[in-house]
């Protein structure tokens, strides 16, 4: 018996030993070109993005953007919706998707392993309309080449329990270093790039660090972003990402004070007393882009999709479904009353406030080139590093 | 003569599943063959072959910039998992719950089960049996949540505690130990009710008789007897706290355990190698355990 078991199980890493050894991948960059002129439509698109980001009516009959685009353009539309950055990608890569609705911690990794191809945006005519301030970004553009349009911004808040966090903060400082006020009761984003945020308030607070992009950190300054954040998991009560459960730690008191979308302070029930506020320092936020695949077969469609949805009628509709800030100003006149004011549309001086999300890589963001940044995997160790 | 050509002709007439049987009754191998193959197919087609794709994936790498999958032979992973403190210190954390949690349930289950055994009458062991299982039938998550109320800081356990001087232990370890208590109970109640409805109760009779008090008959006739219920008891609780990663998401406020190294390298960092090197260590503590259980002949108590 105990004869047969060994053999059993020599076999078994033998075949394990064989299997790992096979075949290597290597990810090639993209040397592909834009498309010059847009076709009649293929008649069908298939698109990956966030929730809510191409409804059709099948989640709530009032809330449909993508039946008119269906009805004008014969592209017939099926949509995915996915949880994570990191999901996205990962469904990307099998290839079954025209065009992609990706947040800054993804855009650069699709275009560096040549997933999404650079677009022409002569082809795209409610491009012009979109604000300039979110054109040739480093999410969306690299070496010039734009690889993405504009869905839709926003920023990430620091919103507080205003009963219980007085006076009114205006600095990141009660989450970091004055967060033992309101220990066990602070929250923050559960994500590598939340690092960025200590990144951003080690730039206001500690300018020795020399830190000028909070996604380009080098060693050093990352040491420095993970203390600063270690010391605050001291206080942390909880971790979120799934944005349901933030709003029910708010509204039982467990969460008193913490980083935040706009989307949540909207939907914080009015017992509970919140507010929010943009603090000194500047915060974090995204500017997600619509992406198409390199080998897409239905590239006119895609290219009509992403016209569509920065069109004023259906970016409006898209960005308020979601809460977030529209693209354009003309989207305003389709939402609601007040929409463009509470989410800070077209404000420029509010948006220069923002550094929005962008995939920390090797080759620094800032322009330096005597050190090396640290990447994406270093940031998710440093992350499970501080939770600990 | 005529009898010989009745029983030929019989046999023509003989209907392919009688033929069928026949040849099934004359070759038992084949009968057994037959009858395990869908079950030992299943083992090694999802279990054996998901376990080796596991250890296979650990030897993996990725590119870290794309997150690719390299398909190459590299210990780095292993290599990792064991030098670096963050899983030394998760990997004693998550033991640590998953032995309070057993010793607490052990604790619990006991006489619970001595009560459902040796002292109620047939029809309220009946209304107990039923009244333990009752949980189960309640989705996991609903369970999860349901604490993660009580153990608010507005929740029912502090406007309890509150007029006492207590407080509630909100989010974080003790919360997670005391739902996983609750939730794994009923598994560690029922082996250990088997294990003592199997005491005679002329042993404990004849203990009493030769003089023995009742704590003395406890320690030395009746925990002896218990030992396999109890480790298969321990089992079910020790392994469900060990993979755990949910009730923790839900109340252990900002803590983790090693599931959610599982699960944070597979959804957001995308590291499957490095996600499958972690996952070895809860499926080597098992194989240990199982191991070093094997010998009381718990297993046959399972």
């Amino acid at each position: 018996m105990k004869a047969s078991a060994l053999k059993l199980s020599a076999i078994f890493v033998g075949a394990a030993m064989l299997l790992s050894a096979c075949g290597t991948a290597n990810p090639t960059a993209s040397t592909a070109t834009a498309i010059s002129k847009v076709g009649t439509g293929e008649g069908k698109l298939s698109l990956l993005g966030w929730p809510g980001y191409a409804e059709d009516g099948s989640n709530d009959p009032k809330v449909d953007w993508v039946t008119p685009f269906e009805k004008a353009t014969g592209c017939q539309v099926t949509f995915k919706p996915y949880g994570t950055s990191d999901e996205a990608l990962n469904l990307f890569k099998t290839g079954n998707y025209d065009a992609i609705a990706a947040s800054g911690d993804a855009t650069l990794r699709l275009i560096a392993s040549g997933l999404v191809q650079p677009l022409n945006t002569k082809l795209i005519p409610s491009y012009k309309g979109v604000y300039s301030f979110l054109k040739n970004r480093a999410w969306n553009t690299v070496d010039g080449k734009s690889y993405g349009v504009p869905h839709g911004y926003g920023a990430n808040l620091l919103m507080y329990n205003s009963d219980v966090v007085k006076p009114a903060p205006t600095s990141w400082n009660v989450v970091f270093d004055k967060s033992s006020a309101y220990k066990g009761k602070v929250t923050a984003y559960d994500s590598p790039i939340y690092i960025a945020d200590a990144a951003v308030y080690l730039m206001a607070h500690n300018p020795e660090l020399g830190i000028k992009n909070p996604y380009a950190l080098d060693d050093k300054q990352l040491a420095a972003a993970v203390t600063l954040l270690k010391a605050q998991r001291a206080n942390v009560g909880e971790y979120w990402s799934d944005y349901l459960k933030e709003i029910s730690a708010f509204q039982s008191g467990d969460s008193v004070v913490g980083t935040t979308w706009q989307v949540i302070i909207n939907s914080m029930s009015p017992k509970t007393k919140v507010a929010s506020v943009l603090p000194t320092e500047g915060v974090t936020g995204w500017s997600d882009s619509w992406m198409v695949a390199s080998n897409t077969k239905h590239v006119n469609c895609a290219y009509k999709w992403l016209d569509y949805i920065d069109s004023p009628k259906a970016n409006a509709a898209a960005t308020e479904y979601f809460g977030e800030a529209p693209v354009t100003q003309a989207a305003c006149q389709y939402a609601s009353a007040g929409f463009c004011d509470t989410y800070h549309a077209g404000d420029v001086n509010y948006a220069s406030k923002i550094w929005y999300w962008t995939t920390p890589i090797a080759k620094c963001l800032d322009g330096r080139t005597d050190v090396q940044c640290t990447d994406y995997a270093k940031w998710t160790t440093a992350w499970q590093e501080i939770k600990g | 003569m005529t009898n010989l050509t009745v029983q030929a002709k019989s046999q023509a007439a003989v209907s392919p599943a009688r033929r069928i049987s026949s040849l099934l009754f004359r070759k038992p191998k084949l009968r057994l063959g037959l009858l395990l193959a869908a079950p030992l197919s299943w083992l090694v087609l999802i279990y054996i072959a998901a376990l080796a794709a596991l250890l296979v994936t650990a030897f993996w790498t990725i590119d870290s910039f794309t997150s690719q999958v390299q398909m190459g032979f590299s210990l780095s992973n292993i290599q990792q998992v064991l030098t670096d403190a963050l899983y030394r210190t998760v990997t004693l954390r998550t033991v640590g719950i998953a032995i309070l949690v057993t010793v607490v349930d052990i604790v619990l289950a006991l006489p619970i089960a001595f009560f459902m055994a040796k002292i109620a009458g047939p029809k309220l062991r009946q209304v107990l049996v039923i009244a333990i299982l009752m949980p189960l039938w309640a989705s996991y998550l609903v369970k999860a949540y349901a604490w993660r109320a009580v153990l608010s800081h507005d929740g029912i356990l502090q406007w309890i505690l509150a007029p006492f001087g207590g407080q509630t232990p909100g989010y974080g370890l003790t919360a997670v130990i005391i739902t996983q208590g609750y939730l794994w109970l009923p598994y560690v109640i029922l082996p250990i009710f088997t294990g003592l409805e199997k005491v005679p109760n002329s042993l404990l009779e004849a203990s009493s008789d030769l003089g023995a008090k009742n704590l003395m008959t406890l320690r030395t006739v009746v925990l002896p007897m218990l030992v396999p219920a109890l480790v298969a008891a321990s089992i079910f609780s020790f392994s469900l706290t060990l993979g755990d990663y949910i009730t923790v998401n839900i109340v252990g406020g900002a803590s983790q355990m090693l599931g959610n190294l599982v699960y944070t390298n597979v959804g957001a960092a995308n590291n499957l190698p490095l996600a499958a090197a972690i996952a070895l260590i809860p499926v080597l503590l098992m194989f240990g355990y199982l191991a070093a259980v094997r010998k009381t002949g718990a297993l046959e108590n399972l």
